[in-house]
């Protein structure tokens, strides 16, 4: 039943053993070990289990692992640059507390960066259809907006990538 | 009053953002330990029904499992309330709402254990399912759904205070109305998760839990699993979201425990999100009847509050939530005489608990709308007509519930100035519409669940060359912030940086005692308990110092992370410098401070005579807020939009300012889910209907209105650091001023939730025929 399968995520190929009906999420999660990708309901409703392939947010728990051969797959540990600096939309989260219990971060996270790659200088009307998507309880989603907003202004004014 | 503060009131980041934004934060789930075997639960397909068998021979026969449990294995009640205990960690004999667990199977991976729950069978013989309170209690002398409860009445409770009845007869205006509220869920976004180690050399047990209760977590698993509680650790990882649904144990825990003492290897349970709504914990629907009366001057003279709790299949928070609902009446405004006749019925549904602003969100919607429609009596302002009634510094009611400090009036004020509602109420056109509503919440509890004077809150700074500062204590971060907020008002109190305090929570072990995140306590609390453990710690620094500048040590200030002589500023020394002298004459110097919190009887004030559950509520002091909320009602789709919340709180000071904000609007959107979208539904048969989160609706950033929040100047000179709570106080006052809002827009008053496009357009039909 099991087939081994070449994933590339963030950068790096991983060699993973899966069934065909293996969802992305857990492969990530269980089997390369990137717990950062969280469950928030297993069937595609919150968000947070959100990954980029091939720069597209995509929901990686209603994903089969074995479609995604071939493919670049980023997930948030892949948002650090390599001396350990935090992306531009990451420190924006932290700074405008646009985090708190933490578990719709990393899936929000990587949606905005496919939206600020998509679009560098959203609407706040834009921000919000952006992550509409995904769920968070905790903030009331104000302070991601505005933290999604000046990562743009940051990432367009200093140029970081 | 000492507002000079240097760290409190910092809007500094939180501790743990950087690792929550690269993924490195590290949840229960995440964890995998080595031997880790997976749990899972088998649940109930009815809602109501005696368990005749449970064969699980064909699951410990497939490759891969470990072991099955059923409760019999484990058939001692736990409970949040001790004297209602009445929960088990799986069914004994009965099922009593749909989804209730009736086995547990260890497997050594997920597939299995999933697999191995099919093969489990269970042998039921369905009894007649009671799914709404009335019927409930109309049907009990033929249904029972426990057999201690002869009317399906956990509890019920009538307290009386003044003469309401006479105050009535003597009223200018009265006004007498029913609402009902909705059955909610937290949805908070990591569902429940347990990872249990028990290890058969030593006999010890370690739990990582997603629980907002570490300490009656531990208490609960010594009761089920007969084991004392030093032989139990409760560690909490990183948690994701509670609301009051992860305040209390879960059968995760009880399961993970119970499957791995059995099998001597780690166990975890992770609940699928079906799991988390089918095991609830969430809001009580309310069926409330309020009568209000006010003198001819809209003064308040009596309320009385009629309130049927819709409790679900066990006990939980029921009865704290029940008394809680009754306490909520006697403010924000002055109510003189009042009179609350309570119950809280079983019925055939997941379990309702503690929620969010728990016990205060149902009453307040009535209320608030309540005095709303009383202005329009009058052909006053809400505005006015609020403000003439509300509590002040220093009120006591006749409950006996002391404010020692309140800044409601500027809440009100400042909301209706920055919003323009006097401008606004009742001139917009047809469609659109503002809304009005205050709201306040208990800030720290008074009283244990059990019967127990030790102090809620314990907590132990040590101070070393090695770690610097170091703050132990057990509270439970769960998302709130508490761990960045200890460290802010440690610093404080020590004349050290927020960045300079290291917190050790979230563990049994690690931590000194605390009781919980629940009822908005912990910034209180805990701040209280660091108060006086600092001081301990400055005093003996303080002598030391005093040598090392040549000045007393009562002439000592500590500030920036320097010793400072008051009267000769030049005399002054490094913080690192002093504990380093103290550490190396004496060694690590430890300090520790407790917070017990003051206690007033429940009684009623004009007889002086003791009312049964009126202690409930109690708190030393009150937070309060007022929120206007401005909606557009589209006339054609009967969608309710809101368009800008105008909130202003009184928090005390803010430790955290953005913090506060993130609570407030955190808030504000979860208070809008309730009032427009949310709502658990549940088929003839007692079966959810929609337990996802696709059908279970939640507002998400397209709901988003635009906020402006206030954090009002405000100081409890009798808090430490002048602080009350923020997390649950704001949530009060959303629902009301939506349907206030709704009402100015369209001249209908709804009066139960949730404020859905099928309700409003029915009720725009309604109108038309009339």
């Amino acid at each position: 039943m099991k087939q081994l399968i070449e994933l590339e995520i963030n950068g790096r190929v991983y060699e993973v053993p899966v069934n065909p009906r293996d969802l992305l999420a857990d492969v990530i999660r269980n089997k390369v070990g990137l717990t950062g990708t969280k469950k928030g309901c297993g069937q595609g409703d919150c968000g947070a289990c959100t990954v980029l392939i091939d720069g597209e947010p995509v929901l990686s728990c209603i994903t089969l692992a074995i479609a995604c051969q071939g493919k670049k797959i980023t997930t948030i540990e892949g948002m650090v640059a390599d001396d350990g600096k935090l992306h531009p939309i990451q420190q924006a989260f932290v700074d405008h507390g646009a985090v708190q219990c933490g578990f719709c971060t990393p899936g929000m996270v990587l949606t905005s960066k496919a939206l600020l790659d998509k679009n560098p200088r959203p609407s706040e009307e834009e921000i919000k259809r952006g992550i509409a998507g995904n769920i968070c309880r905790c903030t009331g989603y104000k302070k991601i907006v505005e933290a999604i907003g000046a990562a743009a202004e940051t990432i367009s004014t200093e140029g970081v990538k | 009053m000492n507002k000079n503060f240097n760290q409190v009131g910092r809007s500094v980041p939180r501790k743990d953002g950087p690792l929550k934004v690269k993924g490195e934060a590290i949840y229960t789930g995440d964890m995998v330990l080595p031997r880790m075997a997976y749990g899972r639960i088998k649940r109930s397909t009815y809602a109501h029904a005696i368990i005749k068998k449970i064969d699980y021979s064909k699951a410990l026969e497939l490759p891969g499992v470990l072991a099955v449990i059923t409760g019999e294995e484990a058939p001692n009640k736990w409970g949040i309330v001790p004297q209602t205990a009445n929960e088990v960690a799986l069914a004994v004999g009965k099922v009593r709402f749909w989804g209730e667990g009736v086995a547990a199977v260890a497997a050594i991976d997920e597939e299995t254990a999933e697999e191995a729950l099919e093969l489990i069978e269970v042998e039921y013989e369905p009894l007649p399912v009671l799914l709404d309170p009335k019927e409930s209690i109309g049907r009990a002398s033929e249904v029972r759904i426990h057999e201690d409860a002869s009317d399906n009445i956990l509890h019920a409770g009538e307290q009386l205070f003044g003469d309401p009845d006479k105050a009535f007869a003597e009223c200018a205006y009265i006004l007498e109305k029913e609402f009902q509220t909705s059955y909610v869920n937290h949805a908070f976004l990591e569902p429940h998760t347990s990872l249990a180690s028990y290890d058969t050399q030593s006999g010890q047990l370690q739990v990582w839990s997603s629980t907002q209760v570490p300490h009656y977590l531990h208490r609960q698993l010594s009761i089920v699993l007969e084991m004392p509680m030093n032989k139990i650790r409760v560690t909490l990882p990183a948690i994701g979201g509670g609301f009051g649904g992860k305040g209390e144990a879960s059968s995760a825990d009880f399961c993970a425990a119970l499957l791995s003492r059995k099998i001597g290897r780690p166990v975890k349970v992770t609940y699928e999100r079906n799991e988390v709504f089918a095991t609830n914990k969430g809001r009580h629907p309310c069926y409330m009847k309020m009568k209000i009366g006010l003198d001819k001057d809209g003064y308040i003279q009596a309320v009385d509050f009629n309130n049927t709790l819709d409790g679900g299949a066990y006990a939980g928070w029921g009865i704290v939530v029940m008394f809680y609902t009754a306490s909520m009446i006697h403010l924000p405004y002055k109510v003189p005489n009042a009179r609350a006749r309570v119950r809280r019925v079983y019925t055939n549904k997941p379990t309702c608990g503690a929620m969010r602003g728990l016990g205060g969100v149902q009453p307040r919607f009535a209320m608030e709308c309540m005095l709303d429609e009383l202005a329009e009596m009058m052909g006053v302002s809400p505005y006015e007509l609020k403000m003439k009634n509300a509590v002040e510094s220093g009120y006591r009611s006749v409950s006996n519930l002391h404010v020692p400090h309140c800044e409601y009036k500027k809440c009100l004020q400042t909301a209706v100035e920055k919003s323009g509602y006097l401008d606004k109420h009742g001139k917009l056109p047809f469609g659109k519409g503002i809304g009005l509503s205050g709201g306040y919440y208990i800030s720290g509890t008074a009283y244990t669940l059990y019967q127990a004077y030790k102090p809620h809150t314990t907590v132990l700074i040590r101070v070393d060359t090695e770690g610097g500062v170091t703050v132990h204590c057990a509270a439970a971060d769960i998302g709130q912030g508490c761990n960045t907020v200890m460290a802010q008002m440690a610093a404080e109190a020590l004349g050290v940086h927020y960045e300079d305090v290291h917190v050790v929570s979230g563990d049994t072990e690690l931590g000194t005692f605390d009781l919980g995140s629940f009822a908005s306590r912990v910034t209180y609390a805990s701040g209280a308990a660091i108060k006086e453990a600092a001081a301990e710690i400055n005093q003996k620094l303080k002598e030391v110092a005093a040598g090392m500048v040549g000045c007393r040590a009562d002439q000592l200030e500590i500030k920036d992370r320097r010793f400072y002589s008051k009267f000769e500023p030049r005399k002054a020394i490094e913080w690192e410098k002093v504990v380093e002298a103290y550490t190396n004459a004496v060694g690590t110097l430890t300090g520790i401070g407790h917070f017990s919190p003051p206690r007033l009887k429940g009684i009623d004030l004009t007889r002086g005579v003791r009312v049964q559950g009126a202690n409930i509520g109690h708190s030393p002091t009150f937070g309060f807020s007022c929120q206007i909320i401005e909606v557009d009602v589209d006339i054609d789709t009967g969608r309710v939009r809101v368009v800008k919340v105008t909130e202003a709180g009184d928090c005390g000071q803010a430790v955290n300012p953005m913090s506060v904000e993130g609570q407030v609007e955190g808030s504000i959107l979860f208070g809008m889910g309730q009032a427009l979208y949310e709502e658990m539904k549940v088929d003839p048969q007692g079966k959810l209907i929609n337990p996802s989160l696709h059908d279970y609706k939640l507002p998400t950033a397209m709901e988003l209105p635009e906020i402006d929040s206030t954090i009002v100047d405000s100081y409890d000179p009798t808090a430490p650091f002048g602080v009350k709570e923020s997390g649950e106080g704001p949530i009060q006052p959303t629902i009301p001023a939506i349907a206030n809002a709704v009402y100015d827009a369209i001249g209908v008053r709804f009066t139960d939730l949730p404020i859905t496009p099928e309700k409003v357009l029915k009720a725009l039909k309604q109108k038309k025929v009339n």
